[in-house]
């Protein structure tokens, strides 16, 4: 396995990543055995999608890989879902261009 | 050693098929070369593709690389070029690049053949005298050192940067370990990686020209002042659960294993053998990024999918990898090797074994799940402003 199981049911990919990657289909009030004291999911993550362990401030950066995946496009809680809704790319960003509208 | 049964050739490596191209200069001819190849015996393969007979200067070149190097390939022991007459793409210059590289080569124009009728007679005549031409060549030992081994991805989910790249990329590992080449690419997908590949490359010069290539693919996107989020990840990948490219491109690049780069070449440039790992500058588009890797020489393309891709190629053999237990079982009769157990604890390096024993099989006769189907998609790359900022995978 690439990275480390936490409880059967995430992966995490390198020390230090602030999301894990479900590797089950988890349901809203799964818990998550995290280092720093269980988690518990406040919505149902799908399978191959990323759950936040920890707190992340809008603005912030998404971790996975052991590298930056993803700037937070608003407060993330722990426990909460991250994709598309809440987190963005920082790269191939055409429509951000100096001197484009936006 | 390790060694596979393959088709030894006068010039360049063995191939791991034998078979004779009927190769379409322009989409004029594209119907006829399925129809030939059809009426044929299976050895005869067609590669029909959709490009005009007049295109502008880059692409008329990047075609006559391409079709080349399909010429080429070792598992193309002798092919038969179709033209209508006009254009002007130069079948002559194509058939000097396959007959300079010691292959039987013959061309028919539809013009002087005259007319459609008459073009496919002859022409599965001709494709009958070269199948019977390269029938005596027979499978024998060959080093796995021969084998230009190509890797793909495509219908990426969350699995695939996981499972089935990691997997790949340790079969990568151990061919390289034993003296071969694999070629992997796609270079939009390097997009949030590529300082990790730079890291990698031991000549500043190859750095240079890998960093160019992921530049000249992001900042097309800014000269357009488009936004690659359209395109990467696709709906599909993110409804994998992949979320950003750099996310993608992060469990992309797994699939090449771990050796450093050691070159970076050109779309549809023939690949060094016995090279260890380098990089080919392609699209994304699967179809044409496998097109590039078969050009350049690749015998055999290795190609990871988590949501389940069915592409193929008409004369290399594609073996499909997935990490995704779902698609595992539900699209088995596409699928060649199963790495789903890494999810449940299968070491990446005992499932990276599992598919290195897949790709000696393949190189040696066995059928992939695609070549089994027919399924033998085509595409030449294009050179199109929107493709350059990045073709969904």
């Amino acid at each position: 396995m690439k990275g480390r199981v936490i409880g059967g049911v995430g992966l995490l990919l390198s020390d230090g990543d602030n999301v894990m990657t479900a590797i089950a289909e988890l349901p809203a009030g799964a818990s998550v055995p995290a280092d720093n004291g269980a988690i518990e999911l406040i919505e149902p993550v799908s399978f191959g999608h990323k759950v936040a362990l920890e707190s992340i401030h809008r603005g912030g950066d998404i971790r996975k890989y052991g590298e930056v995946i993803a700037e937070a496009t608003q407060d993330i809680t722990t426990g909460e879902w991250v994709h598309t809704h809440n987190a963005e790319s920082r790269r191939g960003r055409g429509d951000l261009s100096p001197g484009r509208d936006r | 050693m390790m060694q596979f049964q393959g088709y030894k050739r006068s010039r360049g490596p063995a191939g791991v098929r034998n078979y004779v191209a009927v190769i379409p200069v322009s989409v004029a001819t594209a119907s006829i070369a399925d129809t030939v190849a059809a009426r044929s015996d299976h050895a005869v393969r067609s590669t029909p593709h959709q490009m005009g007979g007049d295109p502008p200067e880059k692409t008329r070149e990047q075609i006559e690389r391409t079709l080349i190097g399909v010429g080429r390939n070792p598992n193309v022991g002798a092919s038969l070029l179709l033209s209508l007459g006009t254009e002007t793409t130069d079948y002559n210059k194509i058939i000097d690049g396959i007959a300079a590289f010691d292959r039987p080569v013959e061309h028919i124009s539809v013009h002087e053949a005259g007319g459609t009728a008459a073009t496919i007679e002859t022409a599965v005549d001709v494709a009958q005298q070269l199948v019977g031409g390269i029938a005596g060549c027979q499978r024998e030992a060959c080093d796995v050192s021969d084998l230009r081994f190509g890797v793909e991805c495509g219908g990426s989910d969350a699995t695939s940067g996981i499972a089935a790249n990691p997997a790949v990329g340790a079969s990568c590992d151990l061919l390289v370990e034993a003296g071969g080449t694999a070629c992997f690419s796609e270079t939009p997908e390097f997009i949030g990686a590529e300082h990790i590949l730079a890291e990698r490359c031991p000549d500043p010069a190859v750095r240079e020209r890998l960093l160019s290539f992921v530049d000249a693919r992001e900042s097309a996107a800014e000269l357009m002042g488009v936004d690659m989020r359209g395109a990467q990840p696709t709906p599909g990948n993110q409804e994998g659960g992949l979320t950003t490219i750099e996310e993608k491109s992060l469990g992309a690049i797994a699939k090449g294993g771990t050796t450093p780069v050691q070159d970076v070449v050109s779309y549809a440039d023939e690949l060094p053998t016995g090279a260890g790992l380098v990089i080919m500058d392609t699209p994304g588009y699967d179809v044409e990024s496998v097109v590039g890797k078969v050009a350049g020489g690749a015998q055999v393309v290795a190609f990871t999918t988590g949501r389940g891709s069915t592409t193929g190629n008409p004369i290399v053999p594609v073996m499909k990898v997935t990490g995704n237990p779902t698609t595992a079982r539900d699209m088995s009769s596409n699928m060649d090797v199963d790495v789903s157990d890494i999810l449940d604890g299968e070491s990446v390096a005992s499932a990276g074994n599992r598919v290195y024993e897949t790709l000696i099989r393949v190189a040696s006769g066995q059928q992939t799940a695609a070549e089994q189907r027919r399924l033998e998609e085509f595409a030449i790359n294009e050179l199109m402003p929107n493709e350059l900022a990045g073709e969904p995978a």
